[in-house]
């Protein structure tokens, strides 16, 4: 099996590559940002971290739009962190900034000023937090709904057809986490940082026959 | 809701964990990878190297050592001591470091953290803050900076300190009690409290830690959002899981 992990220089892909390659046995798992190899792949990852604008000026300068976008519907596809939030239509940071719109939706800023328990509300949201599972999902198999996975955010996704949500968390407000529409399946938190449950997710990702 | 997260921290020299980690059945208690592996193990939530190696011939150790604990271990890691340019950020977050500490640069060049974060992201540059009370006759609490792992007073006040490097795009801040660091008499809370009311962005209550009653104070007297611990991990006198069971219990929300 060939996995490729989409590198368009946002981020570090070390960790999610390890990771993959961890659950994967001996699959062939490959950074790149070669379209043939992309579209070679059986599976695709999306990782990015980052400010959107840079985001996606870096998939721009990497010619990588509409490879992102064939793949994204037509192969397991696995969407982590700003790999979410490029695909929705729109994102409030950086004064605005049109994404891939793949999933009609805005991207937001968590609350800002809020308190719990006396305590400041944190921007970033950093740590581990729960995941409700809303839909059911091979990519949950094996994961106790409410487990908690490693999350570093100030945005959020607010698809507009509710339907495609597939997790959600709640830090001061309740928020989409997890996205899954036929092929594709995109969270906002970092399985390749959230111990043995994020592994599983992946493990689940390599396994899941669409 | 999110967890509060406790964070054992290695100090690691040219390559090997020193202060002398004492873990029941561990073959080797200096090696850093399988201490960092016992630590997930027990359901540390994050784990903190701190470079204090004092040759920069041996730096290029501390890469090697992280790449390796990052290809077992899939937890956050995060890196200081010794960071001095983007070169050196970047060799870390490559070799699987997910947040890098910087402390004396900073003070040094306070821009290098606007360009640090402008680069690399706020979300894993972490501001370290090696913190001692200061007497300046007002009644009121003051906290100076120092650096240099402690060694070299800087005049800098922690809490407008703390505030400008937040704005300078800091995503974390590791806050250390110089007075309490090794005392095990428990954090200086009122240094926590004034700096997690000072900040938006998530504290890291460190120094001073001798029991789980101070783990707990931490967070709700301190306001920390994670608590950082050496010698009560490394010695054994808790495990991890140990900790975080006594914290549930006190109402602190814990991932267990």
């Amino acid at each position: 099996m060939k996995v490729a992990i989409i590198d368009y220089g946002m981020g570090n892909l070390r960790s999610v590559s390890k990771a993959i390659q961890h659950v994967a046995g001996d699959a062939d798992v490959q950074i790149t940002d070669d379209h043939a190899r992309i579209k070679a792949a059986d599976r695709i990852v999306f990782p990015g971290q980052g400010a959107a604008r840079d985001c996606m000026a870096a998939i721009g300068n990497h010619q990588l739009n509409q490879a992102i976008l064939d793949v994204a519907i037509n192969k397991p596809f696995l969407g982590i962190c700003m790999g979410l939030q490029v695909l929705m239509r729109h994102s409030r940071e950086n004064d605005g900034t049109h994404l891939l719109n793949l999933i009609p939706g805005e991207v937001v800023h968590l609350p800002r000023g809020l308190h719990l328990n006396g305590n400041k509300l944190k921007i970033p949201h950093m740590g581990w937090n729960k995941v409700s599972q809303t839909m059911e999902h091979p990519l949950w198999d094996n994961i106790e709904d409410g487990s908690r996975f490693y999350y570093v955010h100030s945005y959020y996704v607010k698809p507009e057809d509710v339907s495609i949500q597939s997790g959600e968390s709640t830090y001061g407000v309740p928020f989409t986490c997890a996205v899954a529409r036929d092929n594709l399946f995109a969270v906002q938190f970092h399985p390749e940082k959230s111990a043995f449950t994020g592994l599983r997710l992946l493990k689940n990702f390599i396994e899941w026959e669409v | 809701m999110l967890a509060k997260r406790i964070i054992p921290c290695l100090d690691i020299d040219a390559g090997r964990v020193v202060k002398g980690i004492r873990f029941v059945d561990i073959r080797d208690a200096g090696d850093p990878v399988e201490a960092a592996r016992r630590y997930d193990e027990q359901g540390a939530d994050e784990i903190t190297f701190l470079d204090i190696t004092a040759t920069s011939d041996d730096r290029g150790t501390m890469v090697r050592v992280v790449e390796e604990v990052a290809s077992q271990v899939f937890i956050p890691l995060t890196v200081g001591g010794g960071i001095r340019t983007a070169d050196d950020i970047r060799h870390l977050l490559n070799a699987g470091a997910d947040k890098i500490a910087i402390n004396s640069a900073a003070v040094k060049q306070p821009e290098f953290v606007k360009q640090a974060t402008d680069r690399f992201g706020s979300q894993c540059i972490v501001l370290s803050i090696d913190a001692r009370r200061a007497n300046i006759g007002d009644n009121v609490p003051h906290w100076e900076i120092f650096t240099h792992g402690g060694r070299q007073a800087t005049g800098i006040d922690a809490v407008e300190w703390a505030g400008r490097m937040t704005e300078y795009g800091a995503g974390e801040l590791l806050l250390t009690s110089m007075d309490r660091d090794g005392t095990r008499d428990g954090f200086d809370l009122e240094l926590t409290r004034t700096i997690c009311d000072t900040v938006d962005v998530p504290v890291i209550a460190s120094g001073g830690v001798g029991n789980l009653d101070h783990l707990v104070a931490g967070v709700t007297d301190g306001g920390a959002d994670a608590v950082l611990a050496a010698s009560i991990f490394h010695f054994n006198d808790y495990t991890i899981q140990q900790a975080k069971e006594y914290m549930a219990n006190k109402g602190i929300e814990v991932r267990l």
